[in-house]
């Protein structure tokens, strides 16, 4: 027998989490499918940061929604998900001066999606973050940025859902999804089925193995986050700071959270193996983000990292997801690929998912994630 | 063909015994090991300057301790020893290396790990107070720098090292108030047949019994600790137990030495990616190996307690055993016949072991009955009741999911000192095996790595 | 009061450590653990509870007995030997970061 609803939801992390919490809101029926915990891999291990600026200029418009949702998380949620509204900076180096103009050129488009930008040089940014070392040239400062546990904020999402009404199970691995009339009909690897009018496939880095079944394979990358946390300290570092460059391996950041330890992350991805569903944090990859981190803010050198973790994410070669409906297969939906940069993001997308789903459309440009542009052409 | 590239992790009995079979084969090992000195814990040597002789500082053990470390003194030459450096990761058949802000990284063909153990812990309610030290750490303060832990002592837990640490202390001149053993008598009687496979080692336990009680050390069998006493700011003032007969009892201390026996290191054979199975006498995970020593992934051999807890005079056989078995496997000759004795002896080790994990059992339903308000987790200030807060609200029943959502385990020590009994906990809230909680997951680095690492290379 | 009671092995060369800018008379050979709490009964404040701390595993384990340097060095008492000219403190140096934002 299959267990009926209104949708399907293949992908426990904070994309499907948030979409099943407003398609409730729409008084659909949810069913949500995890393989493993809620949010364990890309949702659960990534930085934590909350920030829009950086971000291409026509996803401001889903940010802008996203930060209205974390704005109120504690309400909406009934839990603390540690968002902090701490301000979120972006700085360069002095060996790439040709920055601070593109950093003016983002605030000036940025400012007409609603998003405030202060430019700071490099002294402005030392007298006010004296932690900054002497090759930070110039930062880009967004006052209503900020951060927020990745740890804790998809299982939140996911047991406010459940609590709206909707069937979520975990240790649930999907190996066959089909359309079957005007029904899709998913099947577990422990031989339960599913059966809904709507699929929506918000996978991560397994995304592929289901478009793929609906004739629409996309070329994703598994990689992993290079994470670390340090010993607490003090809590005196308010916002999350983040390098500018086009350098990967120059490209760390980190935050303090307030009771205190500094969450490291970026350099160099690791591997991941969404198969034996492991990532692995490389040991260069460590080093290489100490060595940078010190660059940044040398007076972090000082303390010790006491742990340091990855997770699998889907990387896109363009770094934009896969997000809308399918390109073949009617009530198919897809949102997954964020390619490292779907935290902040997630509950918009998740609200924009529901609203496609429920209404059919949505004032969010969503065409630079369509599925076609991967489509071999005919 | 080049020499075989051996690394040795642990320079204690199992570490020492392995480098000198490498040695003796013709092969110069890499001995790491995070110590000043060789000898690891339980032969832990003193500072050079220090004068006490074997029979003061080891007892029973002289005798071993001194040939482990004049062993180790004749292989400096023929091994390449690196004190004072810690294997932080190990990735691609390389370890790679701290020691202050040096960086390192050693590729090897055969890695042989020797990490040893340390104590394991049941919290009880105000063991964070200054005063609470583990047992083996209360050993270490006499061995190595000739200090008892307080002025007022009380030994508190089970297992051999309680009535050794004690009666040690009492030697040394220290005040030791009372030992207060969370095994009744009983299991002791019924774990005989097992503990004659090693009598020797079983007489002297008795006989450490016998002179703490004779030294007028209140010796208490069966209680229940409830509480150490303390402040804030001054520590530790006492400690407060039920003993068998169900009285509640507080005596006057300003140090507890606490711990039910060993748990094993087995952060770099997680980190090494080797398997792991549930080792239900123990009630721990511990990384899977055949009778040799080798672990599920080639090239990696597991020896000593860092694999599992059998003790000293096992972990020298099983150090020789795994460093054979690694020679072998890289084509070097090896005397089949000692390789086979060699087992023999770690089998009768193991009997041994069993019959301690009885006679000393590890109270797991301790963890349950922790009240609301006990610290957990020490290094985060984790109490019980958070614990079982976050279980209610989320529903967490998995090792590593209750660690995210609770930050039991996520401090300095990775869960060292609270894991186990999390565990428990969990299983009892959750009214499932422990085995189905799981076990934390071993992260880099094995201990806290400085950020400046390399910054001067 | 002193925490640790010294037991033998005291006829060793002093050496002066500096903790919280006071002296503090130590034996050659002493790690700092040792060093302290035989003048002393803590090391440290506890991060999140009001209780001060004095270590616990003596083995280089728990991690509950780091202090700093003057100059924001972390020490591990347990596993650093004490010498003369050790300028130590029992708090952490960043306590003084600024709090700008």
């Amino acid at each position: 027998m299959s267990a009926a609803s209104d949708v399907i939801i293949v992908g426990g992390g904070l994309m499907g989490s948030s979409a099943a919490l407003f398609l409730r809101g729409h008084g659909l029926s949810v069913t949500l499918l995890e393989t493993d915990l809620i949010g364990r891999q890309a949702s659960g291990t990534n930085f934590g940061n909350v920030r829009r600026q950086g971000r291409p200029i026509h996803q401001l418009p889903l940010a802008n929604r996203a930060i209205a949702i974390w704005r109120q998380s504690r309400e909406l949620l009934g839990a603390d998900v540690e968002y902090l509204q701490s301000g979120h900076i972006r700085v360069c180096y002095r060996e790439r001066p040709e920055l601070v103009g593109s950093m003016e050129d983002y605030a000036a488009k940025a400012r007409e999606e609603g998003l405030e930008l202060e430019l700071l040089s490099g002294n402005a940014l030392r007298d006010k973050f004296p932690f900054f070392g002497p090759d930070v040239l110039a930062g880009s400062y967004s006052a209503t940025d900020g951060h927020a546990n990745p740890r804790l904020a998809a299982p939140a999402f996911a047991r406010a859902a459940a609590r709206l009404g909707a069937a979520i199970h975990e240790n649930t691995k999907i190996v066959d999804a089909q359309k079957v009339g005007e029904d899709f009909i998913v099947t577990a690897a422990d031989g339960r089925t599913f059966r809904a009018p709507i699929l929506l496939v918000t996978a991560g880095a397994w995304g592929n193995a289901l478009s793929s079944q609906f004739g629409e394979p996309v070329p994703i990358t598994p990689k992993g986050p290079n994470m670390s946390v340090t010993e607490p300290v003090p809590y005196g570092i308010l916002p999350a700071v983040g390098v500018m460059t086009p350098i990967e391996e120059e490209t760390v950041y980190f935050r303090q959270v307030a009771r205190g330890n500094i969450v490291l992350g970026g350099s160099t991805r690791g591997p991941s193996f969404p198969d034996q569903y492991r990532a692995y944090v490389e040991p260069q990859n460590t080093l290489s983000q100490l060595k940078q981190i010190r660059r940044l803010a040398p007076s972090l050198g000082k303390l010790n990292i006491i742990r340091v973790w990855s997770g699998i994410e889907g990387y896109m070669p363009d770094s934009q997801p896969v997000m809308g409906p399918s390109a073949t297969t009617s009530g198919l939906y897809y949102a997954f690929g964020f390619s490292g940069s779907g935290f902040q993001i997630g509950p918009g997308v998740g609200e924009t998912m529901a609203e496609i789903i429920a209404k059919g459309a949505t004032d969010i440009p969503i065409e630079p994630y369509r599925i076609e542009r991967f489509a071999t052409p005919t | 063909m080049a020499e075989p590239r051996i690394i040795i992790v642990g320079a204690g009995p199992a570490g020492t015994r392995a480098a000198e079979a490498c040695v003796q084969a013709g092969v110069r090992p890499i001995v790491l090991d995070e110590g000043r000195r060789d000898g690891g814990q339980i032969y832990r040597r003193q500072p050079d300057n220090f004068t006490r002789p074997y029979a003061k500082l080891y007892g029973s053990e002289a005798g071993r301790a001194q040939a482990l470390h004049e062993t180790f003194d004749t292989l400096k030459g023929a091994v390449d020893y690196r004190p004072e450096t810690l294997v932080w990761n190990i990735s691609g058949g390389q370890v790679w290396t701290a020691s202050q802000t040096y960086a390192d990284t050693l590729p090897f063909d055969a890695l042989l790990l020797c990490t040893g153990a340390t104590d394991r812990l049941m919290p009880v309610k105000g063991w964070q107070f200054a005063g609470s030290y583990s047992l083996g750490g209360s050993q270490v303060a006499l061995k190595s720098q000739a200090v008892s832990i307080g002025h007022k002592v009380v030994f508190m837990g089970s297992g051999p090292l309680l009535y050794l640490v004690a009666s040690q202390y009492v030697e040394a001149g220290a005040n030791v108030v009372a030992v207060l053993d969370t095994a009744p008598y009983s299991a002791r009687i019924k774990a005989l047949p097992d503990l004659l496979a090693v009598p020797s080692v079983l007489w002297n336990g008795v006989a450490l019994t016998i002179k703490l009680k004779r030294a007028g050390v209140a010796v208490h069998n069966g209680i229940k600790p409830l509480e150490i006493k303390g402040d804030a700011d001054r520590g530790v003032s006492g400690v407060r137990f039920r003993t068998r007969a169900g009285v509640e009892q507080e005596i006057a201390c300003d140090a507890v030495a606490m711990g039910h026996h060993l748990r094993p290191e087995t952060q770099l054979a997680d980190l090494a990616r080797c398997a792991f199975a549930f080792d239900p006498g123990t009630r721990q995970w511990l990384p899977e190996r055949d009778g040799d020593g080798r672990s599920s992934v080639a090239g990696v051999y597991l020896a000593g307690d860092g694999a599992k807890i059998l003790g000293a005079r096992s972990a020298e056989a099983s150090g020789r055993l795994a460093a054979l078995a690694a020679l072998g496997d890289l084509g070097l000759p090896v005397d089949k016949g000692e390789m086979t004795s060699l087992r023999g002896d770690v089998g009768t080790y193991a009997k041994f072991a069993r019959g301690l994990a009885k006679a000393f059992p590890w109270p797991s339903e301790q963890a349950s009955q922790l009240p609301d308000d006990t610290i957990l987790c020490r290094c985060e200030g984790v109490t019980a009741g958070d614990l079982r807060g976050v279980m209610r609200e989320t529903g967490a029943k998995e090792a590593n999911r209750a660690k995210a959502f609770s930050r039991v385990g996520m401090g300095r020590c990775q869960g060292r000192y609270c894991g186990l009994a999390a565990a428990e906990l969990i299983a009892a809230e959750a009214d499932i095996p422990v085995e189905q909680v799981g076990r934390l997951r071993g992260q880099a680095p094995v201990k806290p790595l400085t950020i400046a690492i390399g910054d001067d290379q | 009061m002193n925490r640790f009671v010294r037991l033998g092995e005291t006829d060793r060369p002093a050496v002066t450590v500096h903790v919280d800018g006071a002296p503090v008379e130590a034996l050659e050979g002493d790690t700092l653990m040792v060093a302290l709490l035989s003048q002393g009964g803590v090391l440290r404040q506890s991060e999140f509870g009001p209780e001060k701390r004095a270590g616990f595993c003596l083995m280089g384990a728990c991690q509950d007995c780091w202090v700093w340097t003057e100059s924001g060095d972390r020490l591990r008492a347990c596993s650093t030997v004490a010498a003369t000219g050790q300028r130590i403190l029992t708090s952490q140096p960043e306590a003084s970061w600024p709090n700008h934002a």
